[in-house]
């Protein structure tokens, strides 16, 4: 714990020193400090928290649980801890070498070793479906969020948003006191207010009480549910997601009779078609889909044949970027195109329409591959495209192979309608209390709902939410919500598996579990994690001996065969007329690749990663097709030399609202479409996320949740955007090698041919570390590089930085595409080359970046002095590098937040100003591998060292290990006929190396591409 | 035409031997930052409670490890929690005055903030359990500390200190069963004892000077 | 012993003119002397000690708030990692080329018409390469470890890595310094010396007869200094073209298109002496009108150094269309990119100015007319001045924004900082001029004599027979 907190020497007169101490703060006081914005308030509270009268309210009111993981691990001790790591930070010293103290424990926490890090099994959730985890721990600090390799959701994958959620758990701003009316309050308060209120309740069985939250999977909220129900009868549930699958329930509906839920098995799929669907990206089970999709598109040596993607789509997709055939469509036309299909497949009618040569193009495969085929209709298209596809489906008895239908994880209530009900009862002033647990319907709901005005008609109003936001600003009471990183709990996900999560820390700033409120509201005393036992033990896991196996399923993070089994079903025909397309220009709505639906609006680190085809950070876009720009009259120059981020601004009318912000051209896109991502424009977000971007919620009304006809007019104003990639074209320098299927094996790259070099050859006897990344499989998500940041405490620089082009990421996906109207995307990852001959490596006057025998280009923070020659000479511009003291809070980098300390990995040195840094292959995990099989006298072992991007990648598309080992995996990728290295030309010898992006067209299709 | 200097002038020549001088000062203040002084090596730091290694290393022969657990698995050897000076503190001395500190602390739950007195610099990452295991003494880096009633460093680490061992590990390597023993002698053949344990631990200098061992 | 002041245009006879005829020993003395002891300072002197305090104190500010904020105020990036500070630095060093040819090679070469303007030369080329010294050091990311580029025994274990080119720079530049200086100060002393006999005040006299190091003109002392000045002459020929040439290794050891060539280090040289001459040219022209010295340093002095201009400049765009040539006829797809982004890329328009300024302009120098022109050369020597510092925007710059991967490309914009620090060296190197002139004899005294005796003569003396 002494490394609790690792600086730069140019850090080290930085950070507060001082420990905690308990001391009697009253609420009245607190609450003046808060009003000065006191920045250091989130320890006030934990103060406060250790004051004793407050701790008698808190204890009577919410029992404090201990997580029996931790040994003796309470509060007070984690906040030593934390203070420990903080006083250790850097004293401040006028001395030259100062004093700096070390504190231990006074009862060491039991099976805590500090130094050494310990992984927990939990889940985190997104939309209610549950990702398995593995939380890296130090000393009681989680560190880093790693995928579950027992988790089928996970497979050890994570995507960027799930990597982030660390991250969300520290936020400073996140609220952190309960409140009425915006003022502080102490939970006793609160607790005599509803109780009194529920008591009244009881006579008309709860007829006034609504509860309205997003989509939720937890088996035990739900067993709570059912136990208020019982109590009040009358009362209501209501529920609200801005990113809703109505269409896909309601489709099933038309299909079935009944809302199931479809789950793909694209493992079996040797033709995919994709109908607006973005499943490599978004939805339940993305991640594993994208892993599935992946191993069926490897090529290599003993399995040269990979599936084939058609995707139909109405915007600029992940999954369309993979297509082996792209048709773009405004997204009303989608729904005539499933139709064609559908006759086309099922009384083989040649496509008349349009896309006559795609469609039957596509028909054909289709048949050719009943069974081993499958169709993939996106939740934003309307439920008749959902009944066309099932129908599809069935035509080609892919139903039992590679679609499943499940009973559905979350309820598969229509949100529009509920949310709706739920305004009209607040307007007939029927709801006199008002639960709202997560979510944000304040600023996502329905525009025309105006549910912002109708929450105020609640007579009592609640909130349960991470953020004092716009939701919570609109009700009487506030309650802090813990993160699922701090609560105990229990999630399913996509395919029903079931989790339990249990917390990693105990909550920071006070919060309260969905599950602690409702135990409240039902005068349940006991601890969640009695609860959540409690539901399972019903539930009857392991019958007779529950104990064993509970333990057995939280260290494995996986309820053992929960996972729901497939029904049987029958297809009833899609018969209604199909609608006729609009013919005007339309909006498409689609939830943020970055901060989603606006939950993570506050998360810089999402704010920075840069939007897939875009490349642009801390902002959401209009996207556009290049041909409509041209008919707006809109000039941005995508084929300049270095493509400026100054876009005009324009303003998007929907049905009669407005709302104004910056147009970008999206080659690909499909014309007379505009593509805009909700999530943005927040007010109360936080001060990352306050006034970022427009806000698309602003014109998104019941009708057309997801498209619907808009005009759009430029207003001659002109907005900057922080582009990551200035230059979207290769300039024919092979950065990636294109191929198509057919040439697996042919023309074999050269790659035994001379190298030359001044310098003698090096030998590398020992390990022979090396990267292969697979550009056939890279579908551009991002994982790679939040995984990065999280791993190498990489700083965020905000978006005036970025501008400047000073972003800090250590890798980078560069995405190019060859044509304006009609792209093929392609992506690269580039992390450090890890170059042999290094460019870099000479010209360092003070030898602080170095050549090891393993074949290791290292950067010794310590050593650098800053001249950067080493970024200027590295052809490949990996190197990054401190122009400021950039490990203040982003945003905020006048002002030190402490808590974001303990978020850093301990074992990587936290960079100060003026040093030059980059990828360093993870060489801490390296480090620790050797030390462990030194101690243990063996060679490391082939996939003991797995860098941060590779673990996180959906796809696999990374590689590494040691070259020397003719049995590693890298070695056999190394080999394969087609691997290249980057400007080969320039004999830098890159350790790093790609596989050339694959294709496979249909023949038919060729010239069409 | 007057002469502008009289003889005395040669003063002023005389002066730029002070000024000369003056340089020296400045050498000899840039050497003092490698001093003890500085790194107070020899020194021993006030800490909360008297704690004598002498006393209990010697005396008693506690072994290090009762103490320092992390030693032999992680990167920190550990200082004990209060509780582990309490499981004998609690039945004898119990009413020293000089174990006041600890009781406080246990009965209060607040820690005792020791003064660090080996240390390294933050961006220095050295790991306790490997060095152990290659035969490396607690007793090469932290002096006997078995003679010591305060505990003070010995050694200064300044950089090279480290690179002299990772150069010629031979010099300074145990038997693995020795490490811990505070009496041990090297013997008169060091350095080929030294090279057998390398063979035997596979030590490879080429990797023990990678600016990452120890930097990251 | 006041004198008739000459202060016409010695009469263009045609034959070389390099003192005008009227001047005696005595009159020489005190012309040049009483700008120092006597003569109140012209109001221009105190306007360009005005404009040169002003832009000190703009760098005293920029330099500080660098060091509290970091380099981050500057508007370098990745992959632009040198902006102005690199630009600036080569440009200053560029300058201080002059002084040291005219000096040594000059000297060495026997050129008497060196003599008159050498003293200007030499000081202007101390203040340069302190204002070049500056920026290597400022621009480093933690400027307070600079010392790691010596090589030193230190407890870390660590040299410097010799491979470097910066490494080698921190020699070059430092050798520089040290041997201008040397030779700057040796030659002042005997004219230390006569001010020291002149003066009237006792300070005065204190401080130059300390300065003078004990000088009593004795044959002994002329035989020694002789033989030293000779000695440091032919030490600091070298130094002329190896400054350069190392400076010029920063961007030719590297990978980058169109740093990466072998035309650099004569090209570099060629290019330091052509601004530094240009460089004198700007400061004499005004100088030998407020203290009226027309008459010692003459329009012939003006027409050699435009000479030397034209001669140095057509080297300098020799190289231009070299690195066109190979750009072209290399067929290496990132040296080509280079010269077509650099012609008609985002930075054309300060390419095609370069071409004018270094290229075009200079061919009017052909023209006796011309080069007898004070207007004219005064226009040039800013012109030349203008276009040597965007050579190196354009080297430096636009080999940077886009180099090897196009993913990365991007633009460098200079911030207000940047132009401070710029604009506070000028202010700096102002001032230090502008105070040499006022305190030490800006024309070496002694050798003018030396010139006017073999004008009287009609024929040279070997130097060291040379008497005062």
């Amino acid at each position: 714990m002494e490394k609790g907190n690792k600086v730069n020497p140019a850090d080290e007169t930085r950070g507060p020193s001082k420990m905690p101490e308990p001391r009697r703060v009253t609420i009245s006081e607190l609450r003046d400090r808060l009003k000065n914005g006191d920045p250091g308030v989130w320890r006030s509270l934990e103060e406060i928290a250790d004051d004793e009268e407050v701790k008698a309210f808190l204890d009577q009111e919410f029992p404090r649980h201990t997580a029996p993981w931790m040994g003796e691990m309470d509060r007070r001790q984690f906040l030593r801890l934390a203070g420990a790591s903080l006083a250790l930070a850097g004293l401040a010293g006028c001395r030259i070498r100062p004093i700096k103290e070390i504190v231990p424990y006074v009862k060491a926490p039991e099976n805590l070793v500090p130094g050494i890090p310990k992984f927990y099994a939990t889940a985190l959730t997104l939309g209610g479906y549950a990702t398995g985890v593995l939380v890296e721990s130090h000393e009681g600090r989680p560190t880093k969020v790693e995928g579950n390799p027992e988790h089928p959701a996970s497979l050890g994958s994570t995507n960027a948003l799930t990597q982030a959620m660390i991250l969300e758990l520290y936020d400073p701003d996140r609220s952190q006191a309960l409140t009425r009316d915006g003022r502080y309050v102490t939970p006793a308060t609160f607790e005599s207010d509803v109780k009194a209120r529920l008591r009244r309740q009881i006579a008309t069985g709860g007829d006034g009480i609504r509860f309205l939250s997003p989509s939720g999977s937890s088996p035990t909220v739900e067993r709570l549910f059912a136990r208020l129900q019982e109590r009040y009868p009358k009362l209501r549930r209501h529920y609200w997601d801005a990113v809703h699958r109505d269409s896909v329930y309601e489709g099933a509906r038309l299909s079935f009779g009944r809302p199931l839920e479809p789950v793909y098995r694209l493992d079996r799929a040797n033709v995919i078609v994709s109908l607006d669907g973005d499943f490599l990206f978004e939805g339940p089970g993305s991640v594993r889909y994208s892993r599935d999709f992946a191993d069926r598109r490897r090529v290599r040596k003993n399995s040269p044949a990979m599936n084939r993607l058609y995707v139909v789509e109405s915007t600029m997709s992940v999954t369309g970027g993979m297509a082996d055939h792209r048709l773009a469509l405004r997204p009303s036309e989608v729904e005539a195109f499933a139709a064609a299909l559908r006759s086309a497949i099922r009384d083989g009618a040649s496509g008349s329409d349009a896309h006559g040569a795609f469609l039957s193009a596509v028909a054909q495969d289709l048949i050719a591959n009943r069974g081993a085929s499958v169709v993939i209709a996106g939740e934003s298209q309307p439920a008749a495209v959902h009944a066309l596809v099932n129908e599809i489906n069935a035509l080609l008895g892919n139903y039992g192979s590679t679609v499943q239908w499940i009973e559905p994880v979350v309820n598969p209530e229509s949100r529009l309608e509920s949310i709706r009900e739920l305004t009209a009862d607040l307007q007939d002033g029927k709801v006199e209390m008002l639960f709202i647990l997560e979510g944000n319907p304040v600023y996502d709901a329905p525009v025309d709902l105006q549910f912002g005005e109708a929450v105020r008609r609640a007579g009592f109003s609640v909130r349960l939410g991470l953020y004092e936001d716009e939701t919570s600003a609109r009700c009487r009471y506030h309650i802090p919500m813990a993160h699922e990183l701090e609560s105990w709990g229990d999630s399913r996900a996509f395919d029903g598996t079931a989790s339990i999560q249990q917390p990693l820390i105990e909550p920071l700033y006070n919060g309260v579990s969905p599950i602690k409120l409702l135990a409240m509201l039902l005068g349940d005393e006991r601890s969640e994690r009695e609860i959540v036992k409690e539901t399972w033990q019903l539930a009857g896991l392991g019958g007779s001996a529950f104990d064993d196996v509970w333990s057995a399923t939280l260290s494995k993070g996986v309820v053992p065969n929960s996972a729901f089994v497939a029904e049987d079903v029958s297809v009833s025909p899609f018969t209604a007329a199909t609608s006729r397309a609009s013919s005007s220009l339309e909006v498409r709505f689609k939830p943020d690749p970055t901060v989603f639906d606006g939950r993570f609006s506050n998360s810089p680190w999402l704010q920075e990663l840069p939007k897939p085809f875009l490349q642009a950070t801390w902002d959401n876009v209009m996207m556009v097709s290049p041909r409509t720009a041209e008919r707006l009259g809109i000039e941005i120059d995508l084929s300049a030399v270095v493509v400026g981020g100054l876009a005009p601004v324009a303003e998007l009318t929907v049905g009669g609202r407005k709302v104004k912000g910056p147009v970008w051209i999206v080659p690909g896109h499909p014309d007379d479409t505009v593509t805009v991502t909700l999530g943005y424009g927040r007010e109360l977000a936080g001060r990352v996320g306050n006034g970022a971007g427009f806000n698309a919620c602003q014109i998104r009304a019941q009708e057309g949740s997801w498209f619907a006809p808009a005009s759009l007019a430029l207003t001659g104003e002109k907005a900057q955007i922080a582009l990551t990639q200035h230059h979207y074209s290769m300039e024919n320098r092979g950065i990636v090698h294109e191929m198509e299927i057919g040439e697996y094996g042919h023309e074999e790259h050269d790659a035994a041919h001379e190298e030359m070099s001044l310098y003698p050859d090096r030998e590398y006897d020992g390990n022979k570390w090396a990267m292969v990344i697979d550009t056939t499989l890279c579908t551009g998500c991002n994982a790679c590089v939040a995984a990065c940041v999280a791993e190498n405490n990489i700083a965020t620089v905000g978006k005036d930085q970025v501008i400047r082009s000073r972003e800090m990421h250590w890798i980078r996906i560069d995405r190019y595409f060859d044509d304006l109207d009609n792209p093929r995307y392609v992506h690269v990852p580039v992390p450090c080359m890890q170059c042999e001959n290094a460019p870099c490596e000479v010209v360092c006057p003070v030898a602080a970046t170095t050549h090891d025998g393993e074949g290791l280009n290292m950067m010794v923070y310590n050593r650098c002095v800053g001249t950067r020659y080493c970024s200027n000479n590295c052809p490949y511009k990996v190197r990054r590098f401190n122009f400021y003291k950039y490990t203040l809070y982003p945003g905020t980098w006048d002002e030190e937040t402490p808590v974001t300390k303990l978020l850093r990995n301990p074992n990587v040195t936290v960079r100060g100003r003026g040093v030059m840094e980059k990828c360093t292959y993870c060489v801490q995990r390296i480090s620790a591998a050797r030390r462990r099989a030194k101690k243990e006298g063996r060679p490391i072992r082939d996939g003991e060292v797995v860098t941060a991007c590779q673990a996180a990648c959906p796809t696999q598309a990374i590689v590494f290990g040691n070259w020397n080992d003719p049995n590693a995996r890298v070695t056999a990728e190394k080999t394969e006929p087609h691997h290249y290295v980057l400007m080969e030309e320039l004999n830098t010898r890159p350790r790093t190396g790609y596989l050339p992006r694959f294709r496979n067209p249909n023949p038919a299709l060729k010239e069409a591409r | 035409m007057p002469q502008v200097f009289n003889a005395k002038s040669n003063v002023l020549a005389r002066a730029t031997f002070l000024v000369a001088g003056l340089l020296l000062v400045v050498i000899i203040l840039a050497g003092m930052y490698m001093t003890p002084y500085t790194h107070r090596t020899g020194i021993a730091l006030d800490q909360p409670a008297p704690f004598s290694h002498k006393h209990h290393a010697k005396e008693l022969g506690i072994d290090c490890r009762y103490c320092h657990t992390g030693v032999e698995e992680a990167p920190y050897a550990g200082i004990p929690a209060t509780e582990v000076c309490m499981t004998c503190h609690s039945q004898i001395w119990t009413n020293s005055p000089l174990l006041l500190p600890v009781q406080e602390s246990y009965l209060k739950k607040i820690p005792l903030r020791w003064n660090k007195v080996n240390k390294v610099p933050d961006f220095v990452y050295f790991d306790h359990s490997i060095h152990i295991d290659r035969g490396v003494s607690c007793f090469t880096c932290h002096g006997n500390v078995t003679e010591m009633n305060l505990t003070f460093k010995t050694n200064a680490f300044e950089m090279l200190y480290c690179l002299d061992c990772h150069r010629n590990p031979e010099e300074f390597l145990r038997p693995t069963d020795q490490v811990f023993n505070a009496k041990y002698e090297a013997p008169p053949n060091q350095n080929d004892l030294g090279r057998r344990l390398m063979e035997q631990h596979a030590i490879d200098t080429k990797q023990l000077e990678n600016c990452w061992v120890c930097h990251r | 012993m006041s004198q008739v002041v000459h202060d016409q245009e010695v009469s263009d006879t045609g034959q070389e003119q390099l003192i005008s005829a009227e001047h005696s020993n005595a009159s020489l003395t005190s012309k040049i002397g009483d700008i120092v002891l006597k003569q109140p300072s012209p109001k221009q002197w105190f306007v360009a000690l005005g404009f040169g305090l002003i832009g000190l104190s703009g760098l005293l500010v920029s330099i500080a708030w660098l060091l509290y904020k970091g380099v981050g105020i500057w508007g370098v990036n990745i992959p632009v990692g040198w902006g102005f500070a690199i630009i600036n630095f080569v440009w200053w060093i560029g300058i201080g080329h002059a002084g040291t040819l005219i000096s040594a090679i000059l000297l060495l070469m026997r050129q008497r018409w060196r003599t008159s303007i050498n003293r200007l030369a030499e000081t202007m080329t101390l203040f340069a390469v302190m204002c070049a010294g500056m920026f290597p050091l400022l621009h480093l990311g933690r400027p307070w470890i600079f010392y790691w580029l010596f090589p030193y025994p230190n407890a870390l274990g660590l040299w410097p890595n010799f491979r470097s080119p910066l490494v080698w720079d921190v020699f070059a530049v430092s050798t520089y310094f040290t041997v201008s200086l040397v030779f700057w100060y040796v030659g002042l002393i005997p004219d230390l010396a006569s001010l020291r006999d002149r003066a009237k005040k006792r300070i005065v006299q204190v401080a130059m007869g300390f300065l003078a190091l004990g000088w009593r003109g004795s044959a002994s002392h002329w035989y020694r200094y002789e033989s030293a000045y000779l000695l440091l002459a032919g030490l600091s020929t070298p130094l002329v073209v190896s400054v350069h040439s190392i400076v010029s290794f920063d961007f030719a050891v590297s990978i980058i298109p169109g740093w990466h060539t072998t035309i650099f280090p004569p090209y570099f040289v060629a290019g330091a002496v052509y601004s530094g001459f240009a460089m004198v040219l700007t400061i004499v022209i005004p100088l030998r009108s407020w203290y009226k010295l027309r008459d010692l340093i003459t329009i012939d002095h003006l027409d050699w150094m435009a000479r030397i201009t034209l001669v140095t400049g057509l080297i300098v765009f020799y190289g231009y269309l070299t690195e066109i040539f190979y750009a072209w006829y290399s067929g290496n797809v990132f040296e080509s990119f280079m010269m077509a982004n650099r012609m008609a890329g985002p930075y054309s328009p300060l390419y095609w100015s370069l071409i004018f300024c270094n290229g075009i302009a200079p061919q009017i120098l052909w023209w006796r007319a011309a080069r007898r022109n004070i207007i004219v050369l005064f226009a040039m020597s800013l012109i030349v001045n203008i276009g040597m510092w965007l050579e190196r925007f354009i080297i430096v710059v636009t080999s940077l924004h886009a180099d090897f991967m196009p993913s990365s490309w991007d633009m460098y914009t200079p911030t207000f900082w940047d132009i401070l620090t710029y604009v506070g060296t000028i202010g700096f190197f102002l001032t230090g001029m502008v105070l040499f002139v006022r305190l030490l004899p800006a024309i070496p005294i002694a050798e003018m004599k030396h010139l006017l005796h073999q004008k009287m003569h009609g024929h040279s003396h070997e130097p060291e027979e040379a008497k005062a």
